[in-house]
């Protein structure tokens, strides 16, 4: 069943990156992601533990959070913009190292959390310690937004539903 | 002609972005705190810009045209996911070396934090 999806998957792209829909260019497709699958499918969501039912729910609610992450991003971006423009900006700067405890139990969720801190400016991981995020923050604004833990929420409720 | 608009706001918008992150690597104090501003400018800036070009790939509209600027927006995606990782692995380097961050120092009335 995953190896279906897997090779669904796969061609899905083949179709995307190609843009050709002639039998020769599909066949080619075809076969190509026959034989990714079959040498490396194994390499694909190495946890196969949780259903596909699961899986379609996440992939069903990942865009919602990535508009939200993009508009955090947005918010957070223009944050920056004023620190470095304004004449004023640089008093504002306080940086500081941040501890922070997470409650994601999953690999992928933390990989997640870890990249989404980092994305939104003013933030930057810095290391993960088993769950411990040790995060640089650069001003007081900042430093607030990562501690309020609205963003590990989200996460969890899209990808841990019911594992916490 | 409102696309256009719309595209000519974007990509200016993603330009004002990369401005900033320029001028905040060169006014920021520290190793640290330049990486915040070249690190990260540069994503919402790419996007906005790539968005305003792909929305501007849609003017005659086919199925190749769609399929291009499908593949500009996935252009922007691998740079969302690989521009963290790269300034992560150089913060987390700086960070293992002893590099002491740079911070404020406590002024007369405020208290240490």
């Amino acid at each position: 069943m995953y190896r279906f999806a897997i090779f669904l998957l796969l061609f899905g792209i083949w179709i995307i990156f190609s843009g050709q829909f002639d039998a020769f260019h599909l066949a080619l497709g075809i076969l190509s992601s026959i034989f990714i699958t079959v040498i490396s499918s194994e390499f694909f969501f190495a946890d196969r533990s949780r259903t596909l039912r699961k899986r379609l729910r996440e992939i069903c609610l990942f865009p919602g959070y990535f508009l939200w992450l993009l508009y955090q991003i947005f918010l957070s971006n223009l944050h920056i913009l004023k620190l470095a423009l304004s004449p004023r900006g640089m008093k504002q700067i306080e940086p500081s190292v941040v501890r922070i405890k997470t409650k994601l139990r999953t690999d992928f969720g933390r990989y997640l959390l870890a990249n989404s801190i980092t994305l939104t400016p003013g933030t930057i991981t810095i290391n993960i310690q088993e769950d411990e995020l040790v995060i640089h923050s650069i001003s007081e604004h900042t430093a607030i937004g990562v501690k309020d833990g609205a963003m590990e929420g989200r996460i969890s409720k899209v990808f841990e539903e019911g594992e916490i | 002609m409102v696309l256009n608009i719309i595209c000519i706001t974007l990509v200016s918008l993603g330009i004002l972005f990369f401005l900033g992150g320029a001028v905040g690597i060169l006014r920021f104090p520290d190793f640290y705190t330049r990486m915040h501003a070249a690190g990260k400018g540069d994503t919402i800036s790419i996007f906005l810009i790539f968005l305003g070009i792909a929305i501007y790939q849609l003017h005659d509209f086919s199925v190749a045209n769609i399929l291009v600027a499908g593949k500009i927006l996935f252009i922007s995606l691998f740079i969302m996911l690989t521009s963290p990782t790269s300034t992560h692995a150089l913060i987390r380097a700086g960070y293992e070396e002893g590099l002491k961050p740079w911070i404020r120092k406590p002024t007369k009335g405020q208290p240490d934090s």
